[in-house]
């Protein structure tokens, strides 16, 4: 019998709410899950569901009220600002609805913006970001600014961004929202490679049904409860 | 590097709003690097004091003269290496806008008194030649189109009359810091003239100036003047040259304190152009911090890019505003020459524009990076969205 591979997050016991003037909102009660190492979750659920709270909560950009997270083995919940920034820095590689690219700088730039936080010389830099844009096949638009580029090539520079510090979790908050219907499985088609070749773990939070296919877990996430996990056969 | 390249393409990314902020700290910068330069025109006879120079006058006021005769007791006193005198002349040159100091001295001990004034060894000859012969400053024969061998005629008011004089030499400061506008001429012609006119004024002096052997020896002989004509009919009062100067300053100190409490306003106004500038860029950009907060970028990495921004801004104004301190100077300069004869920037005053610039970039990003690195992530992604 094979030995079962460890989860690379471990959610145990997490509350969440928020504070609007004198109420107090539960966000999430309770959720306890695992997702496994090369994983490819899909979160799904209504607006307010809570879904972009919980991923945010793992991706440590946000503090829980209570309970555990454990990412690689590191319980985020223990650590502070600086030591988490350090951890996402490492760890982290994110992905938004909006792009949410540096507008000052240019694909290149943006790519190598976190490799500014590495210990990389500047031609290994060089090397990572050209190799990263050539595999979301940007290579001929790295000098080019946001502005210059359309939705759907923002949001490669955005993914090439994400992995190109070859984070150990990619985080992804509707990556598709904001981008027509071809561009957008351009997107899921990269996201799809980038788990199935290079083993790759997304946590993709969308209420597209179409972009949740892609991925191999579905969860529902509905007034803060975290449903069963279904796995699926990604198109 | 890459943070360099953000912090600086920011900087311009609102060009309109960056250009007038810029234009804004280089008025502010020039008005006080005028003002300021104001304010050392007004101390430049002080500075330019010798600390073995003492000046000596009756202790009623200097309006009141004390007699030719003390000179050579005073000449007596050890310690003391020369005695010169003169009078406040109070001429005007044809009319009163044209004012410039002129003195009557006795030439020989006040030009080895004042080895700052420049004066070519013929010319010097011929000044102590002529009974009739003056010595002025390059500033005002170039002003006034003046030759050497020139007469020139002064109107007197404290002695009335006109007055002839020749113009025997023509005098040039040492270094920029030295007044080239002064007139003075023989103390005799004057006196001269005086016994003649108004007998009771002659034989009487405005001031002693006198030359100490080393300036710690200045107390010292300040005293015993004092002391040896004590209890005299014109008793004296004997104090160095800087504070005789300081002494005129402090009739005006009012106005200087209030150019002093403007120049600082000024600076005041711009803090807070720059700080509402830096307020409504990061307000802007609050996600864009965000994002790099996400990324890993800590508080300082955060902080350095606001503080980097607000510093270049500022360092374009401030220097816009050096470079147009020069011949901002100079124009004032050519309009207040009579009043000002010393009126240059100085490298303190460079110094302050400097400090001010550094200044109000730090406190103008203050409250802007208070906000950045406090915001949680969570939020500033909200906004960017």
């Amino acid at each position: 019998m094979m030995p079962e591979k460890e989860p690379i997050v471990v959610v145990r016991n997490l509350h969440k709410s928020y504070r609007r003037g004198n109420y107090i909102i539960p966000v999430l009660e309770n959720i306890s899950f695992d997702i496994q190492d090369g994983e490819f979750l899909a979160l799904m659920g209504p607006s307010g569901s809570g879904k972009s709270t919980l991923l945010n909560l793992i991706a440590g950009i946000d503090a829980a009220d209570s309970g555990t997270i454990i990412v690689g083995g590191v319980d985020i919940t223990r650590l502070n600002e600086a030591e988490l920034a350090a951890w996402r820095a490492a760890n982290v590689g994110f992905i938004f609805q909006f792009y949410n690219l540096i507008p000052v700088l240019t694909a290149f730039e943006n790519v190598a913006l976190p490799l500014h936080l590495t210990e990389l010389s500047r031609a290994e830099q060089r090397e990572h970001v050209e190799m990263t844009l050539r595999l979301v096949n940007l290579s001929h638009r790295m000098d080019h600014y946001p502005r210059e580029l359309s939705g759907g090539e923002q949001q490669r520079v955005a993914i090439a961004r994400a992995i190109v510090t070859d984070p150990a979790i990619l985080v992804a908050d509707e990556p598709t929202g904001d981008l027509d219907r071809v561009s957008a499985a351009e997107i899921l088609d990269l996201m799809e490679r980038l788990n199935r070749e290079l083993g790759r773990t997304i946590i993709m939070v969308t209420h597209d049904p179409r972009a949740a296919q892609h991925a191999r877990v579905l969860r529902h996430l509905d007034k803060g409860v975290l449903n069963d996990a279904h796995p699926q056969d990604p198109l | 590097m890459l943070i360099l390249k953000i912090l600086y393409r920011n900087a311009f990314r609102n060009r309109l709003r960056t250009g007038l902020t810029i234009l804004g700290i280089t008025v502010a910068i020039l008005a006080f690097g005028l003002l300021r330069t104001l304010v050392d025109a007004w101390y430049a006879g002080v500075e330019a004091s010798s600390a073995i120079r003492l000046v000596t006058r009756n202790s009623i006021s200097l309006a009141f003269p004390l007699p030719v005769a003390y000179g050579d007791k005073i000449r007596q006193i050890p310690g003391v290496k020369i005695v010169s005198w003169g009078n406040w002349f109070g001429g005007i040159y044809i009319e009163e806008k044209n004012f410039f100091p002129n003195f009557a001295v006795e030439p020989r001990s006040y030009l080895a008194l004042y080895p700052e004034f420049v004066l070519p060894e013929d010319q010097r000859t011929a000044f102590y030649r002529d009974r009739k012969g003056f010595a002025a400053g390059r500033k005002i024969v170039e002003k006034f189109g003046w030759k050497l061998g020139d007469t020139v005629t002064l109107k007197g008011t404290i002695y009335p009359g006109e007055w002839e004089f020749v113009l025997r030499g023509i005098y040039r400061g040492k270094d920029d810091g030295v007044d080239e506008t002064q007139f003075f001429f023989h103390w005799d012609y004057l006196n001269e003239a005086v016994k003649e006119t108004v007998p009771p004024l002659a034989d009487q002096v405005g001031f002693y100036l006198i030359g100490v052997r080393s300036a710690d020896q200045a107390a010292t002989v300040a005293l015993a003047i004092d002391a040896l004509f004590k209890n005299s009919l014109a008793e004296t009062l004997t104090e160095t040259e800087r504070a005789f100067n300081l002494g005129f300053v402090a009739m005006t100190e009012a106005i200087v304190t209030a150019i002093q409490i403007v120049s600082l306003l000024v600076i005041v106004i711009i803090m807070a152009v720059v700080a509402n500038t830096m307020a409504m860029t990061t307000r802007e950009r609050i996600g864009e911090y965000a994002i790099l907060k996400t990324l890993g970028f800590g508080r300082t990495q955060i902080a350095s890019l606001i503080f980097g921004e607000s510093l270049v801004i500022t360092a374009l104004g401030c220097l816009a505003g050096i470079a147009l301190t020069y011949p901002a100077v100079a124009i004032v300069h050519h309009e207040l020459a009579n009043y000002f004869p010393v009126f240059r920037v100085e490298r303190q005053t460079l110094c302050l524009d400097l400090a001010a610039a550094l200044v109000v970039a730090a406190f103008a990003a203050i409250i802007p990076t208070r906000r950045a690195v406090r915001i949680r992530i969570a939020e500033g992604l909200r906004r960017m969205g």
